[in-house]
């Protein structure tokens, strides 16, 4: 079968590629530009031109051919646009997820399916399987640390039907001891942490160039609406931030809400932080339709988040709600909301 | 895979012939022509005989050439070079095509960050400069008109003689990059009035990374690179000896078949045309068919990404190319089609074929056979978004 692999440069879908041709298939590896590199500025820490490099070297070494293709201006319309919209509307956004679902197993795919390529793979630490009544389920990856099924919760049934994860079965320390056996130069490669188009971790300088208008002061006010404070702009915060307020106080205050209309930024004690249930929208439904009667089980509200155990039930046609048995700290709306039942993924939707 | 090769324009694989005598050259003419014992003498002479092989293939003096790095450093020591040498007439205005290759557009740009006002003459959607609005955009203070004599990306030949013409009563010298049809098809420097005329070895089954420049005998051009005395003084440095050997012969072998290569790439051209545009609905050629190099063909596929077409054509064993490629090796629109006005879809669609010594009917006949079923699939997907 032929299959295109999502090459980033990194070791995750360099095994995932060389994993594929070991399997028989006829892989061909596909890198995504996903910014103009020919200012030589310096990006974060995934897709710069080194990676690029790396990914051709790795094709190279496992003898598949390897193209690059120029997704900028799909990436500035769909990623970048939604990560800056979000922070601009008080928001957390979750670009890596909009990544997958609307470039790599949307664009990307388009791409594939052109090529006569049926699947596009990725180096994901997730695992994609077809139940016995024919749906087809994500589950989490086995290196549960690794774990990247909460970034990949908005694929629907005929994007998962085209997905393959080679190295949701591995662990990171396989995937390495693979890379080196296969004697790949990236073995030993840093993952990437930061998002890769925000240079220097600097996501407010980002966003406001994008969007200078964000730049716009506002008040800083507590829990009775008394103003304690200005900042310069929502797209400074996050629900649940703490550091970077400018007031000083004897208690810790953490962001508790965030107005983008009225540039009005509300602060707390950590008590405050704490909520019992939430609302999603644009859920998508994957190992079940959507639950009419209160189903139980465990949501996972932002990327490192030890999945809370609660009752789920979809309320409108794309909407859910969530009741949490014990309650939760800083539920930032814009990050995803992904149901679980043990490691399979029920459903996830955005934070209201 | 029996793979085949319609990117000639890129580059060509280098003649046997020419890789057996850069062999020897590699192994016997190590001495630096410069030196001037037996082993210098012996360099300088292997380096004569390619000189004048290259001065044939462009009806130039052997005196008048200049061996370079490539087609690139030629366009730049035309550009830069006059633009040095015009230092003290304080000629500050440079005039080129909107066509022109990137070595001349990025050069252009570069010197108008130094002071330097460019300006790029518009083309028609024919790809081809109009004389008229050249004479327009000459001016008293300009220093350097450079237009191209085949355009890389879609062949069409521009009207270089006419244009050397207007520049001459205007005191303006002219320069042309003719990397694109040298050894495609005649050129004579004296017949074309231009005072430099840049050429690349690889473009005609030379090796890479060795080209020239001819300059007309008087013409006021600084070296941009200094050092020793070698090329009349006019690009320093120890010549590239099994090179210029290899690009010697290349120029040799190109003149001695140049007449009957030229219908015969022509022939096949036409025919991979013709068959294109029949087999697949929704093509079209860009740039004018009757005046174009006989080896190339640019064509628009509507509804169809060429970075994609490209690359199934590729999977499937056939080399061809389009736009420009940037730094990772992505496409970009075509500057030049976007110079001849058409919509950013006819820029992103197409597709360059360029054909070469090693084509046959039946590399032409796979392609036109394979092409409308790989049209065909792209375009679908364009119909039906897997997400919907």
């Amino acid at each position: 079968m032929r299959v295109v692999v999502a090459m980033s440069g990194g070791v995750d879908s360099s095994v995932a590629a060389a994993l594929l041709v070991e399997q028989g298939h006829e892989v061909i590896g596909l890198s995504m530009q996903l910014y103009d590199h020919s200012g030589g500025q310096s990006f974060g820490s995934c897709c710069t031109l080194d990676d690029l490099h790396d990914a051709r070297r790795v094709a190279d070494a496992i003898k598949i051919p390897h193209y690059i293709l120029n997704f900028e201006r799909q990436f500035a319309e769909t990623v970048v646009s939604n990560f800056v919209h979000e922070y601009a509307a008080g928001r957390t956004p979750l670009p890596c997820a909009h990544c997958n679902s609307d470039l790599k197993f949307a664009t990307l795919l388009e791409r594939a399916r052109g090529l006569n390529a049926e699947q596009v793979a990725t180096g994901h630490y997730a695992r994609v399987e077809r139940s016995r009544e024919g749906r087809w389920l994500l589950r989490r990856g086995a290196d549960r640390a690794k774990d990247q099924s909460y970034f990949l919760a908005a694929l629907t049934q005929a994007q998962l039907s085209r997905a393959a994860f080679p190295v949701g079965q591995l662990t990171k320390a396989e995937v390495r001891a693979r890379a080196h056996d296969l004697g790949l130069k990236v073995a030993d490669k840093e993952d990437s942490q930061e998002l890769c188009f925000v240079p220097d971790r600097d996501y407010a300088t980002f966003v406001a160039r994008q969007q200078p208008a964000v730049a716009r002061a506002g008040s800083i006010v507590d829990g009775q609406g008394n103003t304690i404070g200005s900042h310069g702009g929502v797209h400074r915060f996050t629900v649940g931030q703490r550091k970077g307020l400018g007031v000083s106080v004897p208690t810790p205050l953490y962001v508790l809400k965030i107005e983008a209309e009225s540039g009005q930024v509300t602060v707390g004690p950590r008590t405050a932080l704490e909520r019992t249930a939430l609302t999603a929208s644009a859920v998508n439904w994957i190992a079940a339709d959507p639950p009419a009667d209160w189903r139980r089980v465990a949501a996972q509200i932002r990327h490192r988040h030890g999945a809370a155990h609660g009752l789920v039930r979809a309320t409108r046609s794309d909407g859910a709600e969530f009741v949490f048995d014990e309650p939760q700290l800083a539920v930032a709306p814009g990050q995803a909301v992904v149901f679980y039942d043990a490691d399979v993924v029920v459903g996830g939707g955005w934070i209201d | 895979m029996q793979r085949i090769y319609f990117d000639h324009n890129a580059t060509t694989p280098v003649h046997p012939a020419v890789a057996d005598r850069m062999a020897a050259a590699l192994r016997d003419d190590f001495g630096n022509p410069s030196s001037i014992h037996h082993f210098g003498q012996r360099a300088k002479s292997v380096l004569d005989q390619a000189r004048s092989a290259v001065a044939a293939l462009i009806g130039a003096d052997p005196s008048e050439i200049v061996f370079t790095g490539g087609g690139t450093e030629s366009d730049n020591l035309a550009i830069r070079g006059s633009v040095e040498a015009s230092e003290r007439s304080s000629r500050r205005h440079l005039v080129a095509s909107a066509i022109e290759h990137e070595a001349v557009l990025n050069t252009f740009k570069a010197l108008s960050k130094r002071g330097c006002e460019t300006q790029l003459v518009p083309v028609g959607s024919s790809g081809v400069v109009s004389p008229d609005e050249v004479r327009a955009a000459l001016r008293d203070d300009t220093a350097l008109l450079s237009v191209m004599h085949a355009n890389n990306e879609i062949g069409t030949v521009q009207p270089v003689a006419e244009l050397a013409q207007i520049a001459r009563s205007r005191g303006v010298p002219m320069h042309t990059d003719a990397v694109q049809s040298a050894g495609k098809i005649p050129i004579d420097v004296k017949a074309l009035g231009v005072d430099m005329l840049s050429i690349s070895a690889h473009k005609f089954c030379g090796p890479k990374g060795v080209g020239a420049i001819w300059i007309r005998r008087g013409l006021r051009l600084l070296p941009t690179m200094t050092g020793g005395k070698q090329e009349r003084g006019r690009r320093a440095g120890t010549e590239n000896v099994a090179g210029i050997i290899g690009m010697g012969v290349a120029a040799e072998l190109a003149r001695a078949h140049m007449t009957e290569e030229a219908a015969r790439l022509s022939a096949l051209r036409d025919r991979l045309e013709e068959g294109i545009l029949r087999a697949v609905p929704g093509t079209v050629v860009n740039g004018t068919p009757g005046l174009r190099v006989p080896n190339t063909t640019n064509i628009s596929f509507e509804r169809v990404e060429a970075e994609s077409l490209l690359i199934a054509l590729d999977l499937d064993g056939i080399a061809v190319s389009t736009g420009s490629a940037c730094s990772s090796g992505t496409l970009e629109p075509s500057h030049v089609l976007r110079a001849m006005g058409f919509s950013a879809h006819r820029t992103q669609n197409s597709i360059r074929f360029s054909l070469g010594a090693s084509n046959s009917e039946e590399d032409v006949d796979r392609a036109i056979a394979v092409l409308p079923g790989l049209v065909e699939k792209l375009r679908n997907l364009t119909r039906t978004p897997v997400r919907a």
